[in-house]
């Protein structure tokens, strides 16, 4: 009972790190029905964004962890907002009206020039670089399960991250514009919303939570490599193809639901627990045979 | 349409070739970044004068396509005999050759029938991986080739379904998820080696060692000089095949295929049908290649066949033009050839062709060289 309470909690941590890339991607193909798939890149980026943070922060002398980690979730974010917008502005908008491959390819080259620029002059990057741990470290055990604060903080603020952005999605005027041009660009544009303004917006948030899920990633595993998006990016439209791309909950469903599939391939199975990602995009591929366009279809209108 | 006489062809053919063959063997002789850069510099005049001023798509013309591939095996011959002992100048030539194969592969897919396969480099390690665990076996080695193929494309049908039910990005994605599976798989699994890989036996044929240097002719031949004809006939072979089947009522159903499904399904084409023909095809060819590679190189390791390499694949194919053949075949040999010829680039290739790539889809979304139409009789459509 307890082993499978640690496997829910692991479980849940992983979901919603995937549930956050899995957003970025969903949001993207909602206002301009595309794939960017350089997000998986980005996340990656915002890692070593708020680790660059980090390490300058320690060079100036900041010592205590509070502000250490506020500053590095701040820089993160916003440096990968203004990446994601810069990225939608250069690799996106003047695809608009291409073939979708076309759109897809130039994302995926576009994360390789990520991945290379970060392998290639990030001081060391070629070689995983170790993430300082500057949650708290307290933990409680019972038995074989260990309630760590540190996931429990991350598990706290990811959520209040989905929360929040659903809260802007529905309650907000951008938000309210980014429906509009979800839905129906032309009729957007007629009713004097700017389309590009919301289109790039829509690329800062989404890249801004992927910077998030990257310090996530960091903050968890305490060690980040430039090579790791590539994986998470795939896992998070994945994620986010299951949900069915373009539906808010369709996407923190497929977080949750690959974690979980991996999870259940690491400990449930009879195959060593290694097998645990073949049998994730296996069990993904299957699924997208029996419903291609996602378990929770592309309606329209219901759009992000 | 007036058709040349059988000299005027041979000519024709001939004087491309020789053109061709002098351009390659200045890239492959020269030790000095320079002399390359001054090379591709006359390479690009010549084909943008040979094009700016109808030459070459005439002399292509005289010639017809089946005299020109043969000219043009007869100067790879030629530079195979030339670079005779040097080992990696052959060992460039046949990889780019096997990598031109594979790309053969990848056209008929994506450029011919519109089935994006994110997972090139995945079935060229299916067939690598054939090659090796079948290699331990009494097995005719030729026969281990044609094998690599048939399990890369066999191995491929397990997509098929997922692949006839979804389209775009889709499809892509599970090309992809295979892709990043395969892989994984390979990592994990001891039989197959793990991280470490497997090593292979060469190719022997009739008894005969392609590993072994041998004298011919009152020449010392390195053992690669027999890999690289094999590469040469083996891309000829896949390019008269694919050529073949694109002039054919095969192509056009193919075609049809890519550019609108629901026109093509009303005119009674089966969608699925030419979809796996051509995935299965293509498959079978990225195998085979992949097989001869692995016993060229005589180890196979999963770090070969990342995603990484996959995109490079599909870089080759777009960067060549998609759709057309004579681009593919430059891009292929650009790609693979000039990180090694050019020592500071190295490095940095991955992250040169991913910008080049992306470039060349913001500012030419149509492709490098523009897709010819197709004209069904009496051209001659590269």
């Amino acid at each position: 009972m307890d082993l499978l309470a640690q496997y829910v909690m692991n479980g849940v941590m992983l979901g919603l790190m995937y549930a956050l890339v899995a957003l970025g991607f969903t949001l993207f193909f909602g206002v301009l029905d595309v794939v960017q798939f350089a997000h998986g890149d980005v996340v990656t980026a915002g890692a070593f964004a708020g680790l660059a943070t980090y390490a300058g922060l320690v060079l100036a002398g900041v010592e205590s962890a509070v502000p250490q980690l506020v500053l590095v979730v701040i820089a993160a974010t916003l440096s990968m907002a203004v990446l994601g917008a810069v990225l939608g502005r250069v690799l996106v908008l003047p695809l608009k009206g291409a073939p979708p491959l076309n759109v897809l390819l130039a994302t995926l080259m576009g994360g390789t020039a990520l991945r290379e620029c970060i392998r290639l002059f990030y001081p060391g990057g070629s070689q995983p670089q170790r993430f300082p741990a500057l949650l708290p470290s307290a933990s409680w055990s019972m038995g074989h399960f260990t309630l760590r604060l540190d996931n429990v903080l991350m598990i706290v603020a990811g959520g209040v991250l989905v929360l929040g952005l659903s809260l802007v999605l529905r309650r907000t005027r951008l938000g309210l514009e980014i429906r509009a041009v979800a839905q129906d660009e032309e009729t957007a544009r007629t009713m004097g919303i700017d389309f590009r303004r919301v289109v790039l917006l829509t690329f800062a948030i989404g890249s801004a939570l992927a910077a998030f899920a990257g310090v996530m990633h960091g903050l968890y595993y305490n060690e980040i490599n430039f090579g790791s998006g590539l994986l998470l990016g795939v896992i998070g439209f994945s994620a986010a193809v299951l949900g069915g791309l373009g539906s808010f909950g369709g996407a923190v469903l497929g977080g949750f639901l690959f974690a979980g599939l991996q999870t259940l391939g690491a400990v449930a199975l009879p195959f060593a627990s290694a097998y645990k990602d073949v049998f994730a995009f296996t069990v993904v591929i299957l699924l997208m045979t029996w419903k291609p366009t996602g378990l929770i279809g592309e309606q329209l209108g219901e759009r992000v | 349409m007036r058709t040349a006489s059988a000299g005027t062809r041979a000519i024709s053919a001939l004087a491309l070739a020789a053109v061709a063959g002098l351009l390659l063997y200045g890239f492959l002789a020269t030790e000095s970044e320079k002399t390359v850069g001054l090379i591709l510099l006359a390479a690009v005049v010549a084909v943008a004068g040979g094009l700016r001023s109808g030459v070459l798509p005439r002399l292509v013309h005289a010639a017809g396509a089946g005299p020109v591939l043969g000219a043009l095996g007869l100067s790879m011959l030629a530079l195979i005999i030339t670079f005779h002992d040097d080992p990696f100048v052959l060992l460039l030539m046949a990889r780019a050759l096997l990598v031109l194969v594979a790309c053969l592969g990848l056209h008929v897919q994506l450029a011919d029938a519109g089935v994006p396969n994110f997972a090139g480099a995945a079935f060229f390690g299916v067939g690598g991986y054939t090659a090796a665990v079948l290699g331990r076996s009494d097995l005719p080695h030729l026969l281990i080739l044609l094998a690599s193929g048939a399990v890369a494309a066999a191995v491929g049908s397990l997509l098929l379904l997922p692949l006839l039910r979804t389209r775009g990005h889709y499809a892509a994605l599970i090309t992809i998820a295979f892709g990043l599976l395969f892989r994984t798989f390979l990592e994990v699994n001891d039989t197959l080696g793990g991280p470490q890989g497997l090593k292979l036996g060469g190719l022997r044929i009739l008894g005969w060692s392609f590993n072994d240097d041998r004298q011919l002719l009152g020449m010392d031949f390195s053992g690669y000089a027999f890999y690289c004809l094999a590469a040469v006939v083996l891309a000829l072979f896949a390019v008269a095949l694919v050529r073949r089947v694109e002039r054919s009522w095969i192509g056009v159903a193919l075609d049809a295929v890519r550019l609108d499904e629901t026109a093509a399904a009303c005119f009674g084409i089966s969608i699925g049908r030419w979809k796996i023909a051509a995935f299965t095809l293509g498959n079978a060819l990225i195998g085979v290649a992949g097989g001869l590679s692995a016993m060229m190189v005589g180890f196979i390791a999963p770090n070969n066949f990342t995603f990484q390499e996959s995109l490079v694949l599909v870089s080759i194919l777009l960067l060549g033009g998609l759709g057309n053949l004579a681009g593919l075949a430059v891009a292929a040999l650009l790609v693979i050839w000039l990180p090694e010829k050019l020592q500071p680039i190295q490095e940095f290739r991955y992250l040169l062709f991913s910008v080049l790539v992306v470039l060349v889809l913001v500012l030419r979304p149509a492709g490098l060289v523009r897709r010819t139409a197709r004209r069904p009789f009496g051209s001659v459509a590269w």
